[in-house]
């Protein structure tokens, strides 16, 4: 008979101590100054939850469990160090699904050897073996646990692919994909209301298998511009997989880390809706961007104007002010470095240059931002949409580079338009608009045109964003 | 601990996750994916106790396995949170020193 052992009062501290330390690495991220310290608290209370438990488990292993987590923190540190910053959405994905498949792991684990968890009784009937009984309020939480898990884990994986250039962009949109993926749903969570009755093991791989199934279903059908919500998503799913797993083993920094985590991805995803002005359940319902680049080639033929990297630089030279607009395609060319030059050769001719960022530009939450500072572009000339949409009217120049639908002034005037309501960038109001742009065929995410375009203060600039920004520097210097 | 204790942590974290994260700036908002993913592999601590406990070998083996994946996360996490952070500058105040990012 072994009951759950009371875990002595330093443990439960030492895991509280933990949670703590996660809440402030978090809270350190409030500005660039406090952030690596808080980051550094994070690895303080990881490796105060990793010693403690060491600590008050009998480890008949120790040898196995350091070669576990030298081979998996070698590989770790060795991408970290590795990986490109355009290539961070990928990773993110790439670690979500880590995240996922470990909790369900453990939920296996946990199911097989629940003893070890403390959350099982022996019942020794009068005849016959005794049987180990999983409480049944921890087959909740562990069914739970390995199919958020499991959903966490084959989602990022079809994350990644999409991010990662292995799988096209484009929706794949199954016929009755709603019917399937709701009764798919239901039948996980009935098969965890019947494991409660039922410790079967066909009843825990079943929950496993389908869920792992649903994750895949569920995102499928999702373009790859709405990448940022799902990304977010699947960031606070792996969150509540850690939590769920938190309830299994009755451990508060499980919990208290499962919590900030699924509130950290769930306000990214509200953020990111909020910025494409979508609602949730339409982004997970897919599907957006299907028909893009249709038959829309009748706007295809209007006028526009078309400039040169010297016209460009003039025009530049010329500014009081000049605002960089990036999108995704900029991290597409890998352009910020140019970029960079083009703005220190601007501010020595004292020019004005600030950075506009609209929120889903690129492909997760940030990831400008971040391609900014890898190009040591100064933080204080980035800002955020709301802080800068007013000053595009007092500025000479908008260079924009690799964006396009967050400029697009359909979202304020054309109902019809799929955008219309989406928060975006005036930079029409600017006096002159620089448009770097592929070619003119292209359209953005939404399938649409861009009005911007055929403006008398437009001017494209017809080229790869990096080639375009290096002749503009060229002719700067 | 019993349920209702757990549950309890559980709602005020999510409140405290809640006020916290609101508190981000946007411009972070990709390290914070990334810290978030590192410490969401405290799920290592359950990790650890099926891969420490005897008993039964192929929970053993699943705990080993899942240690390394949560290492792979958290080693990862961490540091490549700490080179993003590492980038983000102020502006410079004299001449730019050649404070160049090993890519």
């Amino acid at each position: 008979m072994h009951e759950p052992a009371a875990t002595p009062a330093w443990v439960l501290l030492a895991y509280l101590v933990a949670g703590v330390c996660f809440i402030l690495a978090l809270r350190g991220l409030s500005s660039p100054e406090s952030s690596r310290r808080g980051n550094f608290t994070g690895m303080v209370g990881m490796a105060i939850a990793v010693a403690t438990t060491l600590a008050v488990h009998h480890v008949a292993s120790l040898m196995e469990i350091a070669g576990a987590i030298l081979i998996g923190g070698g590989i770790g540190l060795v991408t970290a160090r590795k990986i490109q910053m355009t290539a961070m959405p990928q990773l993110v994905a790439a670690f979500h699904s880590l995240v996922g498949m470990a909790a369900v792991l453990v939920g296996a684990a946990a199911f097989l050897n629940p003893e070890a968890f403390g959350i099982a009784v022996r019942i020794t009937p009068i005849y016959g073996p005794s049987i180990v009984s999983i409480l049944p309020v921890s087959r909740i939480e562990m069914g739970l646990g390995v199919a958020i898990g499991a959903i966490t884990f084959s989602g990022s994986v079809i994350a990644f692919l999409k991010l990662n250039g292995n799988m096209s962009g484009k929706p794949i949109l199954l016929p009755l994909r709603h019917i399937i993926n709701l009764g798919t749903l239901a039948a996980i969570l009935g098969l965890i209301g019947y494991f409660t009755q039922d410790q079967a093991p066909w009843v825990f791989a079943t929950i496993t298998a389908l869920s792992f199934i649903i994750g895949f279903l569920l995102i499928i059908p999702i373009g790859g511009a709405d990448m940022p919500v799902v990304i977010s998503m699947l960031n606070s799913y792996s969150g509540w997989a850690a939590a769920a797993m938190g309830f299994t083993l009755h451990n508060s920094a499980m919990i208290i880390t499962g919590a900030l985590v699924g509130s950290s991805g769930a306000i990214l995803s509200y953020i990111m809706c909020r910025a494409m002005n979508r609602s949730f359940i339409s982004v997970i319902a897919g599907g957006f961007g299907a028909v893009a680049s249709g038959g829309d080639s009748a706007a295809i033929d209007r006028p526009y104007k078309r400039g040169s990297a010297e016209d460009a630089a003039f025009l530049m030279k010329q500014a009081e002010q000049v605002i960089i607009v990036p999108g995704y395609g900029m991290a597409v060319a890998q352009a910020q470095h140019a970029v960079r030059e083009m703005a220190d050769l601007l501010k020595k001719e004292g020019v004005r240059v600030k950075y506009a960022i609209h929120p889903v530009a690129g492909r997760m939450p940030g990831h400008m931002n971040v391609l900014l500072a890898e190009a040591n572009v100064p933080y204080d000339e980035v800002f955020e949409l709301e802080d800068i949409n007013s000053e595009f009217a007092q500025s000479d120049v908008a260079y924009v580079i690799g964006a396009n639908d967050v400029t697009n002034p359909a979202a304020k005037s054309d109902k019809s338009s799929p955008i219309y309501g989406m928060p975006v960038l005036d930079v029409e109001k600017a006096r002159t608009c620089l448009f770097v742009k592929r070619s003119m065929g292209g359209v953005g995410y939404a399938g649409i045109d861009n009005e911007l375009f055929y403006r008398d203060n437009t001017m494209m600039l017809l080229g790869d964003a990096k080639k375009m920004t290096e002749e503009i520097v060229k002719a700067l210097g | 601990m019993d349920f209702i204790s757990i549950l309890s942590i559980f709602v005020l974290a999510c409140f405290v996750g809640y006020y916290v994260v609101w508190s981000v700036t946007p411009a972070l908002h990709t390290p914070l994916m990334s810290v978030t993913n590192a410490i969401s592999s405290v799920i290592v601590v359950g990790a650890l106790i099926a891969a420490a406990a005897g008993g039964s070998p192929s929970s053993k083996w699943l705990g080993l396995a899942a240690v390394a994946l949560a290492s792979v996360n958290i080693f990862g996490g961490f540091a490549v949170t700490q080179r993003m952070l590492s980038m983000y500058k102020k502006k410079e105040r004299s001449a730019p020193q050649g404070d160049k990012t090993h890519a």
